[in-house]
């Protein structure tokens, strides 16, 4: 059985359906990345993948786990924002990954101090050991994300979780984020779903790139049916799509192409 | 230029901000003069210089019964009873707070009966405290801490509703139980809203400890001003009105520094 295995989830608030028949099968150590409109569903679905709620239909199974309805530490999660908790300096955000376990969300003595040491390890590794002290307030979108992503991993959770990881920062700061990212994986190993607005970016960073959108809809009642996932590309080898067999890169297209809806 | 450009320079904001000050003093000071010249037996405007050396023999001069200096007693009695009644309503309303804002259960429990709760008029009920707890300082601590507690808990659900649900997800996702989301993520958010709302409370905490005081007591500020209306002491009154306003300021200035010193970081995202 594959590492995740979703079997035909369907997500309904009140009547209003968000998904309908979604399916997918990803193994350990894969990237997928989650493209589509707006309001399709792909934040829903990363929702139920991190078991913050449960499908209405369907079953979610990640490592022959079934899903419990809240989140655990077996799931990592960074936010587009407020991934970060304000009141703890850069550091503590680190340490915090360990000490909420606890009791009362605290490390004492040789505990504490041997988490604070390796949580300077992981500044170290991502860059931000020269504001340890700093809250994350003082720090730009990108460092904020960098801190994120590292205080997600510091849990050693089996999926990573990424929502629009990169979306509110500049061109030149996310190519960084890329970068940053795809070493970390390079390193763990560890399965990624990330949902993202950004084709080149699914294509760029994810092994799977899964398209979701509505395949009926109604122009008189637009919110009546869910959506569903309507392509799966492969993306490994710099992003080049062997299903398509059009000969040319997804990456010089039209970014609209690939999930051109078929509606 | 328009006047919502136009600043004052550094001087100008220094006079400015003494200007009101000066033009009651100015207005309080002709009043008086003006009494004084038609009846200088008048006892219902005394002339500043009389404030201040009313001042100074309220400071000074030990009560010919009891050989203490009233004032200091005043307030030191004044300022336990206020800090106990307000203490006891933060803790309770930190509490509520974190507990109706973080727990769906409690928060259905609990929330429509602390707005009914909340709407009851705390001076309204001053004379039951006064049968039940007798007229004693307990009443008194009971009023204050009544008073203001549903404000608090009121303010302090809204803000923990208002962390970023973002951040309660991300603490479950690294282990942390209710407990610790409660002691080491929304707690220490808070705190700077619990100051704030103390800062805000304190106003209806005075007037609910000088109305307790003016009823039934044998000290304190209150006491004393309502004490000597009888004898028409408006120099005696005057200076207790201004101690009280300086104690109040003062203790808003101090809570406001406490918050900036302990929670640096609540400051920069305001």
């Amino acid at each position: 059985m594959s590492f995740v295995s979703v079997e035909n989830i369907f997500q309904t608030y009140g009547k209003r359906p968000i998904l309908e028949r979604v399916s997918l099968e990803a193994d350990e150590g894969e990237f997928v990345s989650i493209v589509g409109a707006s309001g399709c569903g792909k934040s829903t679905f990363l929702r139920l993948l991190l078991d913050q709620e449960r499908p209405t239909r369907g079953e979610i199974i990640v490592d022959d786990l079934p899903l419990t309805g809240e989140p655990s530490q077996s799931r990592g999660i960074v936010f587009q924002r407020y991934s970060v908790f304000p009141h703890l300096t850069v550091r503590d955000n680190i340490v915090a990954a360990e000490a909420l376990s606890r009791p009362l969300g605290r490390l004492f003595g040789s505990a504490k101090r041997a988490a604070r040491d390796r949580a300077a390890d992981a500044l170290d590794r991502i860059g931000l050991a020269h504001v340890a002290d700093a809250y994350p307030s003082a720090l730009s979108g990108g460092m904020q994300q960098r801190l994120a992503i590292a205080q997600a991993l510091a849990a050693k959770p089996r999926i990573l979780l990424l929502d629009e990881p990169f979306g509110a920062l500049d061109p030149g700061t996310r190519e960084q984020m890329h970068g940053f990212l795809q070493d970390l994986r390079a390193e763990t190993a560890m399965t990624v779903f990330m949902v993202t607005h950004d084709l080149q970016e699914a294509f760029k960073l994810g092994d799977r790139v899964i398209v979701f959108d509505k395949t009926r809809w109604d122009p008189h009642d637009p919110a009546a049916y869910g959506a569903t996932i309507t392509y799966d590309f492969d993306a490994r080898n710099g992003g080049i799509p062997y299903q398509l067999e059009e000969d040319h890169h997804v990456l010089d297209a039209e970014p609209a192409q690939p999930v051109a809806s078929p509606r | 230029m328009r006047w919502i450009n136009r600043r004052p320079g550094p001087v100008a904001r220094v006079g400015l901000a003494a200007l009101p000050f000066l033009l009651v003093f100015m207005a309080y000071s002709a009043g008086s003069a003006a009494r004084l010249a038609e009846n200088p037996q008048d006892r219902i405007l005394p002339a500043p210089s009389t404030l201040a050396s009313t001042a100074w023999r309220l400071l000074t001069e030990p009560d010919r019964r009891s050989g203490d200096i009233l004032f200091w007693g005043d307030t030191a009695s004044s300022l336990t009873l206020l800090g106990l009644g307000v203490g006891i309503a933060a803790l309770i309303g930190l509490g509520f707070g974190l507990a109706i804002g973080l727990i769906p259960l409690v928060r259905t429990t609990l929330q429509g009966f602390v707005s009914v709760i909340s709407m009851i008029p705390p001076l309204a009920i001053l004379p039951i405290l006064f049968i039940t707890l007798g007229v004693g300082d307990t009443a008194k601590v009971a009023l204050i801490a009544i008073g203001i507690t549903p404000f608090l808990i009121r303010d302090l659900t809204a803000r923990t509703l208002e962390l970023p649900q973002e951040q309660i997800v991300k603490a479950q996702t690294l282990g942390a139980s209710s407990l610790s989301i409660a002691v080491s993520v929304a707690l220490p958010q808070i705190m700077p809203r619990l100051i704030s709302a103390v800062r805000l409370s304190l106003g209806p905490a005075w007037l609910f400890l000088i109305a307790a005081e003016a009823v039934a007591s044998d000290s304190g500020l209150g006491y004393r001003i309502f004490l000597v209306r009888r004898f028409l002491a408006m120099d005696v009154i005057l200076n207790y009105v201004i101690w009280i306003t300086l104690l109040a300021f003062l203790i808003d200035g101090t809570l406001a520094r406490l918050s900036r010193w302990l929670y640096p970081w609540a400051e920069v995202r305001g």
